[in-house]
């Protein structure tokens, strides 16, 4: 199992750790609500340094992306980041990411899920014909999300970068409390706004830039927060984290992310031509959002059925929404029973508990 | 972590409490709650069920996961803390006293007798 440079941090905070896609990861500190409340209501820091990252380098470089991932990168200009996806040739994911443009047509940055560095890089390899420089900088590079509705404005005073105006999915490199060359961007996974630090992991860096972020967040009462409210915060918001709510066998369209498919951009890329005729024929099962309107909590791999006990679907995620106080889920369900307002039953402990199909951000 | 010595212990992190009249309070150890996290909804459906020892008597709901109940002795479930349905949260914050979770009737007391006590159920979680 690996570590990220900030163990004994965690540690020293008392984080309850856990296995998560090969690293040794805090899962909480002080607890998953408190953790999340601070993030809604005013700041908190998450380590993902185990999330991975690729350079692409070369004149080919937007050529290789462009023919693997389902996005317009072309429309990216420099310090612009664009959620994108790689499609499978089953018309499945192999993974979501982010790409960053640092040098149009030039030099990029991919960020992708931990769990899928080695099957991501093997597949954009196979692609990779026309010598596009590739580089995986995983390890040596930390990520750090800072997080909240407080978090640009107490992190301003660390660097000379202006956060407040910097656009959403838009970055910059700037020092950061006293480190160069820290890319900046204005990214996150919680839906509450705040900024994600990426930076490369020598002479101290780690300890230098977190023992500052807490330091300047102190009057906000900044708070390390863990994966569980990382995962709370993302579900309120509907995100889709891959191994739950899309995953090989998932298309995009029918996860809802016929938004990042670019299906008339030129370049081929897998399943293109499966997934306009996906399009055009029409999904059979949809990626719906619902919230529980008895008691029970839906949890992955539970299964979703009609008044009548006929399955319809399954649970992707699902949790106790701290900020709604109620219990949410995202789930796959045939096409018939995915409107709005529709009810649907989540098989909870073999028994069928009403919940409703309703519209992401949960609120 | 506190384990009080009047109670009684499972390997599965109940605490058993004897009260009189062949009676007993069963809830989770602080041990339990503090592995589990924020517990959000605890579901107990077994009212009036004679459950063997070890069986399934209701489930603990937390945000991150889901763990089963188990009862620790022969016995009867009778009741189940009313206060839980709207403080699920009182088993995190008072695990031994206002977050018990059903009062049963055992079938032999002497059973009590056979489960850990204090000291073999710290050292199980130490």
């Amino acid at each position: 199992m690996k570590n990220t440079p900030f163990l004994d941090k965690h540690l020293a905070l008392g984080a309850k750790m856990a296995e998560f896609a090969g690293y040794n990861m805090p899962i909480s500190y002080t607890g998953i609500n408190d953790e999340h409340f601070a993030v809604r209501n005013s700041v908190g820091v998450f380590d993902v340094s185990h999330m991975g990252e690729f350079i692409l380098k070369g004149p080919d470089a937007l050529d290789l992306i462009q023919r693997v991932t389902s996005n317009d990168a072309s429309k990216l200009v420099a310090g612009q980041a664009q959620y994108s996806c790689l499609p499978n040739n089953n018309a499945g994911i192999v993974d979501d990411l982010i790409v960053y443009c640092l040098k149009p047509n030039e030099t990029y940055l991919l960020v992708v899920n931990a769990s899928n560095i080695e099957k991501d890089w093997n597949w954009i390899a196979g692609f990779n014909d026309k010598g596009v420089q590739m580089e995986n900088i995983s390890d040596q590079t930390c990520l750090v999300a800072i997080q909240g509705p407080n978090a640009c404005k107490v992190m301003e005073p660390l660097t000379p970068a202006d956060l407040q105006k910097l656009k959403y999915y838009t970055f910059e490199k700037n020092s950061f409390a006293g480190v160069e060359n820290v890319l900046i961007s204005a990214t996150g996974y919680t839906g509450a706004g705040g900024i994600e630090i990426y930076f490369e992991n020598k002479d101290g860096n780690a300890e230098k830039i977190w023992d500052a972020i807490f330091e300047a967040g102190k009057a906000a009462n900044i708070k390390a927060c863990g994966l569980g409210a990382r995962d709370t915060l993302r579900l309120e918001m509907g995100y889709c984290l891959y191994g739950n709510d899309i995953d090989d066998q998932t298309s995009p369209l029918e996860a809802g992310l016929g938004w990042i498919t670019k299906l008339k951009k030129e370049a081929d890329f897998p399943s293109k031509a499966a997934l306009v005729a996906q399009k055009a024929t029409g999904i059979t099962k949809k990626l719906v959002g619902f919230e529980m309107l008895e008691r029970g909590i839906p949890r992955h791999h539970y299964k979703i059925v009609d008044s009548e006990g006929n399955e319809i679907g399954h649970v992707t995620s699902g949790t106790q929404s701290p900020s709604l106080g109620k219990a949410i889920g995202l789930g796959y369900v045939n096409v018939p029973h995915a409107g709005l307002d529709k009810e649907i039953f989540i098989s909870i402990r073999d028994k069928g508990i009403k919940a409703k199909v309703v519209k992401t951000p949960f609120e | 972590m506190n384990f009080p010595s009047e109670l009684k212990y499972t390997k599965d992190h109940e605490w058993i409490k004897a009260l009189e009249g062949n009676q007993a309070l069963v809830g989770i150890t602080e041990f339990a709650q503090s592995e589990l996290g924020d517990i959000v909804f605890v579901d107990i459906n077994s009212v009036g069920d004679s459950l063997k020892a070890d069986e399934v008597f209701g489930t603990v709901e937390a945000v991150k996961t889901v763990s089963d109940l188990f009862i620790p002795v022969n016995g009867k479930v009778l009741e189940v803390n009313p206060e839980l349905e709207n403080q699920p949260e009182l088993v995190n914050t008072d695990p031994y006293e206002k977050g018990w979770m059903v009062k049963i009737e055992l079938e032999n007391p002497a059973d009590l007798e056979g489960l850990l006590d204090s000291a073999a159920y710290q050292n199980l979680v130490s």
